[in-house]
Order: C-alpha cells, then sequence, then structure tokens
C-alpha cells in the first residue's frame, strides 16, 4: 500500500508529499486553514492559505500575516498535490479541505453542519476515500430541531421579556454563532444591541456583503434607557459582566447545542438554554459520513471512541485521531 | 400534561427562587386537585410505585431509537439522568394529545396488573403521543428522581400562598405517611387534623452555620451550647404505644434501628425527642465509623447490633403528655426534658446530650478546639428563649464546626462528570508522595468553582497521558489542598487510609508538585485524629 496521503503528528494533520499542514495547532512552514476559529485558526504559521471568505475575520484575528485565499472549489497545486475547499455550512467561509493524488481522495471536515443556517455557503458532501470528521456531537442524543421553530422559541422569549421590562441578553460566540442568531431574530420586536466583540465580527462580514438586521453597538458609553425593548448580545463571558448590569433588569439566555442537555443548562444557570448549534447533530454527522462514500474515516475532537465504535459496528472502517480543538470553543458550540 | 410540564419548565428555567414560588402557587391554584396532590407527592420525593423496569425502559428506548443497546449505555451516564436519555434518543411524537398528570399515573399503576407486552405497548404508544418535556415527565414518573430545586420550604411557601393556610402548619401536615393514591386534597391540605397518623413527624428545625466567632451574637447567657455530634439527625416518636423513628431527609428509619423500641419501656406515650442517632460504646458515643456499618441496611443481624449499638442522643423535646410544646422557649423544653430523662437506666436506648457550661465566648473556644476528642464535629449553639421552628431559619440556631483537616495533594487522574457537568472534568484522584512515587489516597469531585472546571479541563485534554476508559491518567503537575473532616485506617485503600467527606478546598497553582504533602504527613494525621 501506498503512504498515506494525509498523517496524523504532533503538529497537526500534515501531507508529507505537499508537505504542507491542516488546521496545526503548533507553528509550521504552511498551514491549510478551514475557517477562522480559534481552535483552527492559531497564530504563528509561515504561510497561510484559506477560502476568501473566511480570510477577512482571520486577518482581524491573527493580525499581518502572509495568508492566500481561494475559492470554493477552485484547486490548487501544491507540490503535485491537488488541493481545493469546499462549503462546510459551520459559519461563513468555513471549509472542507480536498486533498487528492494518485487517485487517492481525502477530506479534512474541520468543523461542520449539514443543515442551511441561510447565512453560512450550506454544506457540500464531497466523495472521498478518507474522510476526517469531527464528533463533538456524536451521540444519539443530540437532534436539531428545525431552526425555524428554535427561533419562534428565541423571539417569544425576547418578546416575553421586553414585554416584562427587561432586557434579554443572549450569549453567544462572536463568530458564527452570533450571526447565525441575528438571522433569526425578529427585528420587529425591538432593537438588537450587541458587544463590541461581536459588533467587530458583524462588520467584517458586512463588508464581504453578508446581509444582517441592523445591529446597535453598546459600547461602553451606550445609554440602556434610549433602547427600551432591547435584545443584547454579548460572549458568553460577558452576559453575567457588571458591563451587562448596567442594562438593569435583565434574563439571560444561551444558544448551543449543549443546551440539549438538561444538566448543562442548569450548570450555566442561565434563565433559557437553545438548542443551536454550529456542529452536525447525530442525524447530521452519520448522513454526511455516508455522502461522502468514504470507507475510511478518521473521527476527532467530540465523544471520539463511541461515535467510532458506532461506525465500526455499521459497516465503515473507523479509527479515533486525537487532536487539539476543541476546548473554548467547544463550550460555545 | 401540558399543565404540569408548563410548570416543571418554568421552575426548571428560572434561577430565581421569588419565579419558582410564584409559578408553584399559581399551579397550586389552578390545576386539577388530584394533580396538585402528585405534584407535592413527587417533589417530596414520593412516586408511584414502579410499573416497568428500568433494563425495559432501556431496550425499549433502544430498539424504537433503532441504536444498538450498548450505544444507550453510553450515552446515559453522559446524559447523566435515564428519562432524559430516553426522551433524547426517541424519534418525534407522531401525534398530540393532553391527558392529565393524574390520568398518566394511574394508567402506569394500572400496569401492574397487566403482562411484559402490554406494558411495551403502553409505553411506546405513551412515547409517541409526548413531545419533549412532557416526554421527558412521563419517565420520571416511571424512574422517580424529579429534581427541580424545589425544597420543601419552597413548596410549603408556594403552598401557603396558593390557600392562604399558615406556613408551618402546612409544613407539618406534609410531613409522615400519607399516600397519594388514597389521600384527597382537602384531606391533605384542608381537612382538620389528621389525628389518626401517628407515624406523623414535626419538621426539623436547622441549623445555619456559623462564619465568624459567636461573639456578634450578643451575651452568651442567653445562648445554650451543646456538641454537635457526627451521627444521624433523628426524631423518636412514641405514640399509641409505638414507635416511629424519622430522619431528618423524611424517611422512616424505624426498622433500622430495633434498639430504639425498648424506649417505649422507659419513656411515657405522647414523646417526641429531637436528637442524633450515635453508636455507643464504654459510655461513650463512638465515632461516625461504628456507626456507618449501620447506614444502608434495611434489616440488621444480631452481631452488629451488639458490635455497634445505636441510642437516640436527645436534645430536644417536641412532644410532652401528647401536647405539641414546639413553641415553648428553648430553657423550659430543655427543662422537660431533663427531667424526662432524669431516671434513664443505662440499658435506656436514649440518653440525654449534655449542656456545656461557659461563662464567656473565650472560654468556649478553647472547648470548641478539644471537640475531637469528645468524637464531636463541634459545637452548636442555641438561642435559650427560641421556639423550635420548621426548616432551616438563621438566628436561633447555630452550627459552630472545626475547621477541616487539610492536605496538598498532586491530581493524577481525571474523569468526566455526569449530568450537569457532562463535558468537564469534575472527578478526579489525588495522590501524595511516598519517595519519589505518588500513591494515590483520596477521590474528589467538589469544590471548584465552574470556571476552574472549564480551566483545569482544557488542561486535562492537553496532558492525557494514558487512557483507562473513561479515566485519563494526567500529567502530575497541579497540587490542590483537599480538606476533609475526619481519617481512618483503611487496609482496603493502596495509601491504607480513607477520608470523610474529602473536597478540593484550593487550587494551590502556587505550588509545584514536589511541594505536596507526603504519606508519612497523612499517617501522622491518621495517628493523631483517626
Ligand atoms: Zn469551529
Ligand atoms: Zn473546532
Amino acid at each position: 500500500m501506498a503512504d498515506p496521503l494525509l498523517t496524523f503528528t504532533e503538529q497537526g494533520i500534515y501531507c508529507p508529499r505537499g508537505d504542507f499542514y491542516i488546521d496545526p495547532w503548533r507553528p509550521v512552514d504552511r498551514a491549510l486553514i478551514t475557517h477562522g476559529h480559534a481552535d483552527h485558526a492559531r497564530w504563528g504559521m509561515g504561510h497561510y492559505l484559506a477560502t476568501d471568505l473566511a480570510a477577512p475575520v482571520m486577518r482581524h484575528r491573527l493580525g499581518d500575516i502572509s495568508l492566500e485565499t481561494v475559492r470554493y472549489g477552485e484547486p490548487r497545486d501544491i507540490g503535485g498535490v491537488t488541493v481545493s475547499f469546499h462549503p462546510a455550512g459551520h459559519v461563513p467561509g468555513s471549509a472542507q479541505i480536498r486533498v487528492e493524488h494518485g487517485g487517492a481522495v481525502w477530506v479534512a471536515s474541520g468543523d461542520y453542519k449539514v443543515v442551511d443556517d441561510g447565512l453560512s455557503t450550506p454544506f457540500e458532501p464531497v466523495a472521498c476515500d478518507h474522510f476526517i470528521t469531527e464528533s463533538t456531537f456524536g451521540l444519539p442524543v443530540f437532534r436539531w430541531k428545525p431552526q425555524a421553530e428554535v427561533a419562534a422559541d428565541l423571539n417569544a422569549w425576547w418578546a416575553a421579556c421586553a414585554d416584562a421590562g427587561q432586557t434579554a441578553v443572549l450569549g453567544a460566540y462572536a463568530l458564527g454563532k452570533a450571526q447565525r442568531l441575528l438571522s433569526m431574530l425578529d427585528p420587529a420586536i425591538g432593537p438588537i444591541l450587541c458587544h463590541t466583540a461581536i459588533e467587530n465580527t458583524n462588520a467584517i462580514l458586512r463588508d464581504q456583503g453578508l446581509r444582517l438586521h441592523d445591529t446597535v453597538p453598546a459600547t461602553a458609553d451606550v445609554d440602556p434607557k434610549a433602547h427600551p425593548r432591547a435584545l443584547l448580545m454579548a460572549p458568553p463571558s460577558a452576559t453575567d459582566s457588571k458591563w451587562a448590569a448596567k442594562f438593569g433588569a435583565r434574563q439571560t439566555g444561551f444558544a448551543s447545542g449543549w443546551m440539549a442537555l438538561r444538566g448543562i443548562r442548569r450548570r450555566r444557570a442561565q434563565d433559557r438554554g437553545f438548542v443551536i448549534s454550529d456542529h452536525a447533530d447525530w442525524t447530521g454527522l452519520l448522513w454526511a459520513i455516508e455522502q461522502t462514500g468514504a470507507e475510511n474515516i478518521y473521527v476527532t475532537h467530540g465523544y471520539t471512541e463511541i461515535f467510532t465504535r458506532y461506525l465500526n459496528s455499521a459497516g465503515w472502517n473507523a479509527q479515533v485521531i486525537p487532536t487539539q480543538f476543541g476546548s473554548e470553543e467547544e463550550d460555545a458550540a | 400534561m401540558n399543565r404540569f410540564a408548563a410548570l416543571f419548565n418554568a421552575l426548571d428555567q428560572s434561577t430565581k427562587t421569588t419565579a419558582k414560588v410564584a409559578a408553584l402557587a399559581e399551579y397550586f391554584a389552578d390545576a386539577p386537585e388530584p394533580d396538585r396532590v402528585w405534584t407535592i407527592a413527587m417533589f417530596s420525593g414520593r412516586r408511584p410505585k414502579r410499573a416497568v423496569t428500568t433494563t425495559r425502559l432501556r431496550e425499549w428506548a433502544a430498539e424504537r431509537a433503532g441504536i444498538p443497546l450498548w450505544l444507550f449505555e453510553e450515552s446515559y451516564p453522559i446524559v447523566g439522568d435515564l428519562a432524559e436519555t430516553i426522551a433524547l434518543v426517541l424519534p418525534p411524537p407522531t401525534r398530540q394529545t393532553d391527558h392529565s398528570l393524574s390520568h398518566w399515573i394511574n394508567a402506569l399503576r394500572g400496569l401492574a396488573e397487566t403482562d411484559d407486552e402490554a406494558r411495551k405497548a403502553f409505553v411506546l404508544d405513551a412515547w409517541d403521543q409526548l413531545p419533549d418535556t412532557q416526554r421527558f415527565l412521563f419517565n420520571k414518573l416511571i424512574t422517580g428522581g424529579f429534581r427541580v430545586g424545589i425544597s420543601q420550604k419552597l413548596m410549603t411557601r408556594a403552598l401557603a400562598r396558593a390557600t392562604d393556610r399558615d406556613e408551618a402548619e402546612l409544613a407539618h401536615r406534609l410531613m409522615g405517611n400519607w399516600q397519594p393514591e388514597s389521600i384527597t386534597w382537602h384531606q391533605l391540605i384542608e381537612a382538620d387534623d389528621r389525628q389518626a397518623d401517628a407515624a406523623r413527624p414535626y419538621p426539623f428545625y436547622l441549623a445555619y452555620g456559623l462564619d465568624d466567632a459567636p461573639e456578634d451574637l450578643g451575651p452568651p447567657e442567653d445562648w445554650q451550647a451543646e456538641w454537635k455530634w457526627d451521627g444521624i439527625r433523628g426524631q423518636l416518636i412514641l405514640r399509641g404505644g409505638q414507635h416511629f423513628v424519622w430522619s431528618r431527609g423524611e424517611e422512616l428509619m424505624t426498622d433500622r434501628f430495633p434498639e430504639l423500641a425498648r424506649a417505649l419501656d422507659f419513656l411515657p406515650d405522647g414523646t417526641v425527642l429531637d436528637g442524633e442517632l450515635l453508636a455507643w460504646g464504654d459510655g461513650v458515643p463512638q465515632s461516625f465509623n461504628a456507626l456507618q456499618k449501620r447506614i444502608g441496611r434495611k434489616t440488621v443481624p444480631k452481631k452488629l447490633l451488639s458490635e455497634a449499638p445505636v441510642i437516640l442522643y436527645a436534645y430536644d423535646l417536641l412532644e410532652d403528655g401528647g401536647a405539641d410544646i414546639r413553641a415553648l422557649p428553648l430553657s423550659e423544653r430543655r427543662a422537660r426534658l431533663e427531667a424526662l430523662t432524669a431516671d434513664l437506666p443505662p440499658e435506656a436506648p436514649v440518653k440525654l446530650s449534655p449542656r456545656i457550661a461557659f461563662d464567656d465566648w473565650a472560654q468556649l473556644h478553647a472547648i470548641r478546639a478539644t471537640a475531637r476528642d469528645a468524637q464531636a464535629e463541634g459545637l452548636m449553639l442555641k438561642r435559650a428563649a427560641s421556639p423550635y421552628l420548621a426548616g432551616r431559619k438563621k438566628g436561633d440556631w447555630w452550627k459552630w464546626k472545626l475547621d477541616p483537616l487539610t492536605i496538598d495533594a498532586v491530581m493524577i487522574y481525571a474523569q468526566s462528570g455526569a449530568g450537569r457537568r457532562a463535558n468537564l472534568f469534575t472527578d478526579f484522584t489525588f495522590a501524595v508522595w511516598n519517595g519519589n512515587d505518588l500513591v494515590p489516597f483520596t477521590k474528589a469531585y467538589s469544590g471548584l468553582t465552574d470556571a476552574e472546571f472549564r480551566k483545569i479541563t482544557a488542561w486535562v485534554k492537553k496532558n492525557t497521558l494514558q487512557r483507562f476508559g473513561p479515566v485519563r491518567q494526567v500529567t502530575p503537575h497541579h497540587v490542590f489542598e483537599i480538606a476533609f473532616e475526619g481519617i481512618q485506617a483503611s487496609p482496603r485503600h493502596k495509601s491504607g487510609v480513607a477520608l470523610r467527606f474529602p473536597r478540593m478546598s484550593r487550587w494551590r497553582q502556587d505550588k509545584r508538585v514536589q511541594e505536596a504533602n507526603t504519606l508519612d504527613d497523612l499517617n501522622e494525621m491518621l495517628r493523631i485524629y483517626g
């Protein structure tokens, strides 16, 4: 058997033939990046390659880096290996990376979700022999409801807060989750205020042509009284801060796939948990894997052992790949 | 079950007590009466007799969800709750109905008469018509264990608001042996007193911990001091020629402590005592370790009865000559208790827990320091003029415990938690040095903040040396201060010791691993405090 096209090393997923890494977690010379989340796009690489849609956020976060961009589906030759980026549906600009050489096709999917959120370019299955998949929600207890149903709950909660004279404070990860929630909110209920961290990302995405509802930057000098019936969106760490306290009587909500579990909902001690995730649920993961037609599945961050065991019992040739994805991002997944 | 599910969601979603009480009060005012009775029953730990085994439930759920049973079993500990795991794995319902809570409970009770086939058909059919929360609650009706953060106190407060009745009186009504199957709302809440219920205990009065020194409590002569015993809080009821023993958790423990039956020979009918159940030997209380052999046993072999006989160390008198005397001041109740117990012979299974005489607070500080010698955990301070209240109320009763023992230890294994901590590493094993080796000596689960748990979780993921199933061996790097209440020799443990109530009291990020304590230090503690 020929040497594998992709290998799993201390630095991350590596292609020896093309001499490049995918989402490496230690500084390397050439890095292909699936998307701008902190556990995938890290600091210190010699050269970065990412989609044109992911690039502005990466520049914002990583500063002055050597970054080349490609469009979805555009092939690139790196040392005789053909690479291309394909929509992963995870957040705007996120990609699966297809790597081909000598008839063998590998796909590293980064983080993905298979339902269309109306904002990110929808997930496209890519046929391959070897598929590297995440498993953040790789248990049968995770099954997402249709987005419209959750949006109705979210807006009902906001409207009830507004009617009771309370500010609805919604915790959301700045890249992806925040804009998705924004698209689900009904601006007829009241104004939408955004924490600076989120507002900065909003501005970048608006610049690249994404249509988002109007928002009010919740800067230090914003007067809460000037915005009755407001919904305030903030990174999870800020929802209970002094900064949030100046918005007076309020309820806090948090949106994440983890909110499907009552225990976790209660631990976070939020008033409301909304089950909305940027990751595929159990059904979505299995569907995606099926669609690739791959025989060999490599399972990374999440419930790796259990998910792998299930895949093997269902006829795939699956194995666990230890990675350093997840951590800070995982909690807000 | 819509109404009950709405109540449950309101309670579950809110972190604010006032909102919970309001939701409950509204429910007690407008839900159907049989549903109210069952709600009170379930929130105070009662449930209908289990009609289906949990084994069958798991099998049916896995089958219905189209997943192998092992996958269900792997998911369950991560979710941390069986009823919830089932509700989550099942496909969405195909139709929706709205039967009352009592309808479902009665239907489940009817299952007792049927066979396995019929039970399965019934349960699958129920799952297929109940969405989300209702499905979860239906499962809870079978498995039991509602934990909604509703204390008896909050429930009583809500009932008082809904019915315009006195809170303490309602608390007393809800105590004891009533059966939700056979009691009506009127009998439970509204009817004149349920005289027939001889076993009914009084609500326990619970003390708050004293954070500061007692000097702030005012003149020492207003206070009565006692040892705080390290046993099981119990209420002994002698009525109608029968005796009943209740735990603080409202569990009837009469059969577990048969020694106490003889109390009827020495004390008059119409007596109710509050005190501590303790193992007794050589004329003094024995350590909690001696009592521990008796815990969890429903019946007691003869040998254990003579090895670790149990007494009630009485410190309060709640009923005297058949009259409820809780409203009398403690000094008066104490005088009656002392009179009642004055002539008890040594073989009586009830003894008087002594008062500790003291002149000033300074003296009491010195006495408290000797608590471990007396097999006590510290002191109790009770206001002499106070009535016996119901539940935990600040002001009249204080526990002034000894500071815990502590040792600095190295974290060597980590395991993820269940339920509310399913995605965090929260269960750790700690070791002390023995030469160049780290010897594990205890596990601990609690004591850190959620932020600290998140931080340590991220660290564990990056510093795993080896996996043994759910357990990860990690690089010895972090030192934690472990606090505990007691230590005893234990041949079952590699370290030779076992700790009582160990928890992480501090994350010693200022200490390097080499600075953790040693096995010799631990043995020295065993010598002094064991
Ligand atoms: Zn991501
Ligand atoms: Zn990720």
